[in-house]
C-alpha cells in the first residue's frame, strides 16, 4: 500500500438528486488492482450507497462496463496503475438512460437482441431428431462464425458507436454481430428472416464504418466487420429484388 | 397479483434449460424466469473446461458412472448418477442442435478432451469458454418462446407456501424497490452455489447461495453442505480459475524445486511430459480436485511451496504445449494469466493455489428434482440430487444443469397442470408481511451500527479457517460460535441508503442474511460428520467411516442452531470401495 489515486464518480439517485453530480474518492491501491477493485473498496468501506453492476470479475459476464475517462471499458479488466497518478473519471456507459449512479437502463438492447432472432432457424427438411446425433461442422465452418459468437453483451460497442449515441433507433453493433453469428453458421437457414429486420430497419445504412465498436470490444468480436457484411448482403438482396422481382433471396 | 403457471428462480444454465423444456412442452403454460441479474450475467458464464457426456466408441455408461461415484467417494446417489449419465449425451447433442459452437474434429464431429478423475476423454468443450457458450446458447434460444417471460433484476425474498403447497414467491424489483408476490402453481429454484461464503473463490459476486437460504427457511432440508470443493488451480489474489483443461491438455504441477510433487501423495508416478502417454488419466495432475488441493496443503506444510504476495503457490507449467496448442485449445488460460497474473504462460509457469470453487451439497431433492414441499423443485448447483457426493468431477456440472434443469422443467410443468391455482387472499397476506419485513428491516432501517461488508468479511475469514480444506473439531466449533454471534449482530446492521431505486446496499444485506443461514448449516454438518471423505477432511477423524457415515447430512431450519440428521445413500450397482488414483 501507499499509493493513492482519485476516482471521480458519477452519482445520480433520481428520487433525491435533481441532476447528476460527481463525487471524488481517494483510494489506496496496489498495482494489481483493477478499477472494479477500487469501486468495490468504495462501496464496502467508504460509501455503501454507490450502485453499479458486477459479478465475475474475469471479463466474461459483461456486467461492469463503464466510461473510464470517456472511453467505454470493462472495469474488471482495466488497471488503476495505467492511469496513476492522474485521476480516473468513472461514468455510466454513454448513450443509455441512467437508472442510478453507474447503472444504465438496458431495455433497449434486450429488445433489439430479441428482434434479430439470435437462435437457430432451420429449414424443415434439414431438422433432425436427437437420436440422429450432431450436425457435422468442420473446424473451417466453425471458424467462419466463432468470432461473432464471442460477444458478452457488455454494450461497450454501443457506447462507442457515434451513430447509436445520437440515434437509439440504430440496431447497433452487438445485435448485428449476433445476427451474423447465426447467419454464418453452417447449421442455420434463418438469414432471410433476420435480414428482414436488419435490412429494412434504419441503422446499418447510417453506420459510417469508423470502427469504434471493434476498437473497444474486449472480446475482439469485430462487430464493424459484421455490419459491413450485413450491409453487403442486404445491398445484394435489394438489387436482386429489383432485377428479379420473382425473388432475390440469398 | 402477478401470476404464472411456473416460476423459475435464477436464469443461469439450469433455469434457462428448465424454461426451454417448459416452452417445448406446452406454449400455453406461462413460465416466468425471476433472476437478480440479467440471465447472461449468471455465473454459468464463467465455466471454462467443458461438459461430460459419453459419446465416443471407446467409452461406456459404466465408465462414466464409476468415475462419478468413486470421484464422489461413494456419496453420490447411484440411481441419480445412472440417470445423469444416461441422459448426458442427448442433452449435449440437443445443445448442439440449438447452436452451441462445440469444438470439432477435422471430420466435423464433436471433439472431446480428458479431464481430472475421468478414465477416458469424454469432455465436450467449446474452446475454453464452454460455460459462456452454453449459457448464451440457452439464453438466446429461450428468446424464441413467447411463453417465457422474464423478470430481470428481481431478487426473490421468500418462498410462499400455503395449504402445504408451494404457491409462488415474493420478489423485490431492484429497479423500483417494490416487493411483490408472484403466484404460481410450481416453482423451480436454480440460483447456483454459495462460493461467496469464502474469502477466496472462483465464484462471482452474485454466488451468494440465495436459493439455498430460500428453500431452507421454507422448510426444505439442505443436504451434504459440508462438501465444498476447492479447485487446485486458482490465480493468487483474484481467485480467478485456471481451467482443469490446462492439465487435461498436458500441463503439470511443480513445487519450488520444479518437482512434480503430486507423486508423493498417492496420485501415481509421473510420466515424462514428452511421453506419448502423458497425461495419464486418473493419475497425477489428472487426479480429482479434492485430492490435488489436499496435496497442496500437505506440500505447503512440508515446505515445498513458493511464497508470494497472496500466500504460497505452486506452479502450473504448460510451456511444453507450445504457443500453437495453447492458443487453439486453451486461449482463455493465456488471456487470464497474462491479464491477471502478469505472466504469459507460453514462456513462464502460472502461479496457482487452491480456491473455493463448487458447492456439492444443496437443496435436498429426489431424483426427479422435487423437494419435500409439493410444487417446489430445485436443479443445478443450488440443488443436491445428488450426483456429486463428496467431490464433484470436473465437467460434470455443466452437464448436470442441462440434465436436471430439463427434468425440473418437465416436473414443474406436470405439477402445474395437475394442481389448482393459488390461494390468492392467503398469498396477499403473506405479501403484506414480507413487504413490511423488507421495508422496516432494510429500506427504512433506522438505527444500526454493524457494517455489512465487515460482517461478511468476518464470516468469510471463519469459513476459511474453520471449514476449509482440512478441518478439526476445535476449528469448526469456533466457526459455529462465530456464525451464531454474527447472526445476532446482523440484526444491528447499518443501512445508510434509504432510497428505493436500484439500492444495492439493501440487496447486499439481503444476500448476507441468507449467507449466514447457509454458512451455519454448512458448519454444523461439518461438525457432526466425524470422518474424512472426499472434500471433507477431518484431521481428528482421518479415515472414511462407511459404517456410520455413508449417509447424507440433512440440515433442518429451526430459526436457531440447525438440526442435523441423516439419510441413506442410494447404492445400486457399485458397492463402496477404495478410491484409487494412479495405481
Amino acid at each position: 500500500m501507499g499509493k493513492t489515486i482519485e476516482l471521480e464518480i458519477f452519482r445520480y439517485i433520481p428520487e433525491i438528486d435533481e441532476q447528476p453530480a460527481y463525487r471524488s474518492y481517494e483510494v489506496e491501491f496496489e498495482d494489481d488492482w483493477v478499477i472494479l477493485d477500487a469501486i468495490n473498496h468504495i462501496k464496502d468501506k467508504m460509501d455503501g450507497s454507490l450502485s453499479y453492476r458486477w459479478s465475475c470479475r474475469m471479463g466474461v459476464c459483461g456486467s461492469c462496463g463503464m466510461m473510464i475517462n470517456g472511453i467505454p471499458k470493462l472495469t474488471c479488466a482495466t488497471f488503476l496503475k495505467d492511469y496513476y497518478p492522474k485521476k480516473v473519471k468513472v461514468e455510466p456507459l454513454l448513450g443509455f438512460p441512467v437508472e442510478r449512479d453507474l447503472v444504465i437502463v438496458m431495455d433497449d438492447f434486450m429488445t433489439k437482441l430479441e428482434n434479430v432472432k439470435p437462435w437457430m432457424i432451420r429449414d424443415k427438411d434439414k431438422e433432425k431428431t436427437i437420436d440422429k446425433g450432431e450436425y457435422l461442422q468442420s473446424p473451417v465452418q466453425l471458424e467462419k462464425f466463432i468470432q461473432f459468437s464471442m460477444c458478452i453483451n457488455c454494450l461497450l460497442c454501443y457506447s462507442a458507436c457515434p451513430v447509436y449515441v445520437v440515434d437509439n433507433n440504430f440496431i447497433g453493433p452487438a445485435a448485428i454481430a449476433l445476427a451474423q453469428r447465426y447467419n454464418l453458421d453452417s447449421r442455420d437457414d434463418g438469414q432471410d428472416q433476420r435480414n428482414e429486420y436488419i435490412g429494412k430497419h434504419e441503422g446499418i445504412w447510417d453506420c459510417t464504418f469508423v470502427g469504434e465498436c471493434s476498437k473497444v470490444c474486449p472480446e475482439d468480436v469485430d462487430p464493424a466487420a459484421a455490419i459491413q457484411q450485413a450491409k453487403v448482403t442486404n445491398t445484394q438482396n435489394f438489387v436482386k429484388s429489383i432485377l428479379w422481382p420473382f425473388g432475390g433471396k440469398k | 397479483m402477478l401470476k404464472h403457471d411456473i416460476l423459475i428462480i435464477g436464469g443461469g444454465g439450469a433455469g434457462l434449460r428448465a424454461a426451454i423444456a417448459i416452452g417445448e412442452i406446452d406454449p400455453e403454460l406461462s413460465v416466468a424466469v425471476v433472476s437478480k441479474v440479467y440471465p447472461m450475467r449468471s455465473h454459468t458464464v464463467a465455466a471454462e473446461g467443458g461438459a461430460a457426456g459419453v459419446i465416443k466408441d471407446n467409452d461406456s455408461f459404466e465408465n462414466h458412472c464409476m468415475d462419478t461415484i468413486s470421484g464422489g467417494d461413494w456419496m453420490p446417489d447411484q440411481d441419480a448418477v445412472e440417470l445423469f449419465v444416461k441422459k448426458a449425451p442427448e442433452e449435449l447433442i440437443q445443445l448442439e442442435h440449438w447452436g452451441c459452437p462445440w469444438s470439432r474434429e477435422s471430420d466435423g464431429k464433436v471433439a472431446v478432451r480428458p479431464f481430472g478423475g475421468m478414465n477416458i476423454e469424454r469432455t465436450w468443450f467449446a474452446s475454453d469458454k464452454t460455460g459462456f457458450h452454453l449459457l448464451h446458447t440457452l439464453f438466446q434460444t429461450s428468446l424464441k418462446y413467447d411463453n417465457i417471460i422474464r423478470y430481470d433484476e428481481w431478487f426473490a425474498t421468500k418462498i410462499l407456501v400455503e395449504n402445504g403447497r408451494c404457491q409462488g414467491v415474493t420478489a423485490l424489483e431492484i429497479r423500483s424497490g417494490k416487493v411483490q408476490a408472484i403466484a404460481a402453481k410450481s416453482v423451480i429454484i436454480c440460483t447456483g452455489g454459495a462460493g461467496r461464503l469464502y474469502p477466496f473463490t472462483t465464484n462471482g459476486s452474485i454466488k451468494t447461495g440465495d436459493g439455498l437460504a430460500l428453500a431452507f427457511r421454507a422448510g426444505v432440508p439442505l443436504k451434504d453442505l459440508e462438501f465444498m470443493q476447492f479447485h487446485p488451480t486458482g490465480l493468487p489474489g483474484t481467485g480467478i480459475l485456471i481451467t482443469e483443461a490446462a492439465r487435461g491438455e498436458g500441463g503439470i504441477l511443480v513445487n519450488k524445486d520444479g518437482y512434480r510433487y503430486l507423486q508423493d501423495y498417492d496420485l501415481g508416478k509421473p510420466l515424462d511430459i514428452n511421453d506419448p502417454d502423458h497425461p495419464v488419466k486418473k493419475s497425477m495432475e489428472l487426479g480429482p480436485r479434492d485430492r490435488l488441493s489436499q496435496a497442496f496443503v500437505l506440500e505447503h506444510e512440508k515446505g515445498g511451496t513458493i511464497p508470494g504476495p497472496y500466500g504460497h503457490v505452486v506452479h502450473l507449467d504448460i510451456r511444453h504445449l507450445g504457443e500453437k496448442i495453447i492458443n487453439k485449445k486453451i486461449p482463455f488460460v493465456r488471456e487470464l494469466a497474462t491479464k491477471y497474473a502478469g505472466i504469459d504462460p507460453v514462456f513462464e509457469p502460472i502461479p496457482v493455489r487452491p480456491v473455493l470453487h463448487y458447492t456439492m451439497g444443496g437443496i435436498d431433492t429426489d431424483i426427479d428434482t422435487a423437494t419435500v414441499i409439493p410444487g417446489l423443485f430445485a436443479a443445478g448447483e443450488c440443488a443436491c440430487v445428488s450426483i456429486n457426493g463428496a467431490n464433484r468431477l470436473g465437467s460434470n456440472s455443466l452437464t448436470e444443469l442441462l440434465v436436471f434443469g430439463r427434468i425440473a422443467g418437465e416436473g414443474a410443468a406436470n405439477h402445474a397442470k395437475n394442481n389448482p391455482g393459488p390461494d390468492i387472499s392467503a398469498l396477499e397476506s403473506q405479501e403484506k408481511d414480507e413487504q413490511n419485513r423488507i421495508l422496516k428491516g432494510f429500506y427504512q432501517k433506522e438505527s444500526g451500527t454493524e457494517n455489512i461488508s465487515g460482517l461478511r468479511e468476518e464470516m468469510q475469514e471463519y469459513m476459511d479457517s474453520g471449514v476449509g480444506i482440512f478441518r478439526n473439531e476445535q476449528g469448526i466449533r469456533k466457526t459455529c460460535d462465530k456464525l451464531a454471534e454474527l447472526k445476532e449482530r446482523f440484526a444491528n446492521i447499518k443501512i445508510e441508503d434509504n432510497t428505493s431505486t436500484f439500492n444495492t446496499e439493501v440487496t447486499v444485506a439481503l444476500e448476507l442474511e441468507g449467507m449466514l443461514e447457509v454458512a451455519q448449516a454448512l458448519s454444523h454438518c461439518a461438525l457432526d460428520r466425524k470422518e474424512s471423505r472426499g472434500s471433507h477432511q477431518r484431521s481428528d477423524f482421518t479415515g472414511r467411516d462407511d459404517d456410520n457415515y455413508l449417509k447424507h447430512s440433512m440440515a433442518h431450519y429451526t430459526g436457531d442452531i440447525p438440526k442435523i440428521d441423516y439419510k441413506d445413500v442410494i447404492i445400486t450397482k457399485w458397492p463402496p470401495a477404495e478410491r484409487v488414483y494412479g495405481r
